[in-house]
């Protein structure tokens, strides 16, 4: 900000010292806390506050001080001029967690299949490793994916430095802070028991600081940016952001029993409650994991395979329609419940019209591709994209199926759910994210290209198996489910007890955990390939000349 | 206000508000003047390695 331009004296201007004053004041707070609770958590957890703002501190004084060391240089120049570091930050943060979440999650998958994998301690149970599996996935891998991506779109489609030179490395830092109290608290049994909002006051209060400096970066950088028109994927991005800090709010309004305890009671009760909660849920998955990613995919679809979206009237009608409709939604997670019949009644028709802007922005994604799809055999990490999109037209037109009541009273609280699910975010989320950081690692870290094609081939295949096995014995088992729930014998009576359908399940839940395994396996080949081309290195014998020009970056260092 | 007014509110007048905006937003996208400077900004990806160079954005390029 202000403060970077006066290098050579330091970088202790307003800002600077704005931000340390802060980080003081949240240090003792920290330690206030600490030394005052009686509770266990909330003790680990004023630690954590307190590392974080003392390590912050280091930071701030280490930049002032490498400032002045190198004089009156210039600072903007990570990346030519656009702001790198912190995205390349961003591409490692979301490998790390991207592992992290999916070994837990094959964990817990086993866990269902063979329940003495608990090892009867707490810490490992299912309640508490399954919202961590959840968050890790979601806010996690696919927080820290968006987070980069939309540092690197915004900033090259504006054709402007990212605003800030604190702020987004703030925002980065105190993003992982958020995974990690979330997480640790999940570990430690503490919940707020909302779905995909589980942790609790503080850290809601941490997140919602954290979330406003992002909004702040994201608008400032483009409200100086040097095109007269915002691109459609800043739209889809600001449209994230934006949601996410409302619903995020809305549903996180609670009472603290103290400012020393981690319990908190919320500000509404019974079927109000259900229903901001799914507000809220649903939304998360339509601005969080669609509207986000979607930004990502009218970014980077374009860029790899090198030509314009199909049709960009198209994507701003997909903007449009996916907004007005999306927030509606959320009351077909609540069918067949205390919630009035109109209300229920209205989640699903809007599901249903969701359909439009959904497939509209399917065809609008793979269109782009028209007169190029030989890319789709020589370049894996189109082929990626690809399927990412494909996996959205499939995943978002199941949904609006499983909304409708004749429909969700037999797939309600079933594994089909789950299928659903993780068709959305294996398919569609986590293939977009792994396209757009085979893209970004090249282009962030000055190589030619990556250090093998033909391990992204294997890393598409391996991971395709693992969805196609998830969801696949997910929708056998869900649906089997739901009829042995449903099922009657001559007398009227329930033909099934409840242990049976979980007996009948057991196979298919190997089934998906294999295909978890698998899963994990593909991002594992990523996690190596990224690693190398990191180091610079190109794999022996591979084709280069099949490899895509790429972005046309600058190349620094070519591999040798 | 009661429940029943807000709610009265928001089925008809909300209705109205956010349709109009709709439209508002399907007329922006087929208004025939816009299409140049949307095949513009549909090519925005394609050219963006370097930040334009001017001296608010910071220093000589190297």
């Amino acid at each position: 900000m202000a403060a970077s331009k006066e290098a050579g004296a330091g970088t202790f201007g307003a800002a600077t010292l704005g931000v340390g004053a802060a980080f003081v004041l949240g240090a003792f707070l920290s330690i206030y806390i600490a030394a005052k609770t009686h509770e266990a958590a909330m003790a680990t957890h004023a630690t954590f506050f307190l590392l974080f703002f003392v390590f912050g501190l280091f930071a701030l004084g280490k930049r002032h001080f490498d400032a002045l060391e190198r004089g009156p240089a210039p600072q903007a120049q990570d990346g030519v001029q656009y702001s790198d570091g912190v995205i390349r930050a961003g591409v490692i943060a979301t490998l790390f967690w991207g592992i992290a979440g999916f070994a837990v999650g094959v964990l817990i998958a086993f866990q269902l299949a063979f329940p003495v994998l608990n090892f009867d301690v707490s810490w490992l149970s299912f309640g508490r490793l399954r919202p961590l599996h959840t968050s890790a996935v979601i806010f996690a891998f696919g927080g820290n994916a968006l987070i980069a991506t939309s540092f690197y779109a915004v900033q090259r489609t504006c054709k402007t430095r990212l605003a800030g030179d604190i702020a987004p490395w703030f925002v980065f830092w105190g993003y992982q802070l958020f995974i990690v109290l979330a997480a640790t608290g999940y570990l430690m049994g503490v919940t707020q028991s909302k779905e995909y909002a589980e942790p609790e006051w503080y850290v809601d209060l941490w997140l919602t600081i954290v979330w406003v400096v992002y909004l702040l970066v994201f608008l400032v950088t483009l409200a100086k940016r040097r095109e007269p028109h915002i691109y459609v994927a800043n739209w889809f991005y600001l449209a994230f952001i934006v949601t996410i800090a409302m619903l995020h709010i809305g549903n996180n309004l609670s009472i603290p029993v103290s400012l020393l305890s981690v319990k908190s009671y919320t500000f509404f009760g019974g079927v109000q409650d259900a229903l901001i909660q799914w507000w809220y849920g649903h939304n998360a998955v339509g601005f969080f994991l669609t509207a986000g990613f979607l930004g990502m995919m009218y970014y980077f679809v374009p860029k790899r395979a090198e030509r314009p979206v199909y049709s960009y009237r198209l994507s701003i009608i997909h903007f449009w329609a996916l907004i007005f409709l999306y927030i509606w939604a959320g009351p077909h997670h609540l069918h067949f419940t205390a919630l009035p019949d109109w209300a229920q009644t209205l989640g699903m028709t809007f599901s249903i019209m969701l359909w439009m802007p959904s497939w509209g922005g399917m065809i609008n994604g793979l269109m782009t591709l028209s007169g190029a799809w030989d890319k789709l055999r020589t370049d894996p990490v189109i082929r990626m994209l690809v399927v990412s999109i494909a996996f959205y037209g499939m995943s978002t037109f199941e949904g609006p199926v499983m909304s409708i009541k004749a429909v969700n009273s037999l797939s309600h609280y079933t594994d089909w759910t789950i299928g659903h699910v993780h068709s959305g975010a294996l398919g569609w989320v986590g293939f977009v994210s792994f396209g757009a950081i085979y893209c970004l690692v090249p282009w962030l870290w000055r190589r030619k290209e990556l250090y093998s094609l033909a391990l992204v081939s294997w890393h598409f295949w391996v991971a395709t198996l693992g969805i196609v096995l998830y969801i696949t014995s997910m929708w056998v088992s869900g649906i089997m489910q739901g009829l042995m729930w449903r099922a009657y014998n001559d007398l009227g009576l329930l033909e099934y007890s409840f242990v049976e359908t979980v007996e009948a399940m057991h196979p298919f839940y190997i089934i998906r955990g294999l295909g978890g395994v698998l899963f994990l396996l593909g991002a594992l080949i990523m996690v190596y390939n990224v690693y190398r081309t990191i180091r610079g290195d190109v794999r022996q014998g591979e084709k280069l000349d099949a490899a895509p020009a790429g972005s046309g970056q600058i190349i620094a260092t070519p591999a040798e | 206000m009661t429940y029943e007014d807000f709610s009265h509110f928001a089925g008809t007048w909300g209705l109205v508000f956010l349709f109009v905006l709709f439209i508002g937003a399907i007329a922006y996208a087929f208004w025939p003047s816009n299409k140049k400077k949307f095949e513009k900004a549909s090519r925005l990806p394609l050219n963006d390695e370097e930040p334009l160079n001017d001296e608010e954005n910071g220093e000589e390029k190297k």
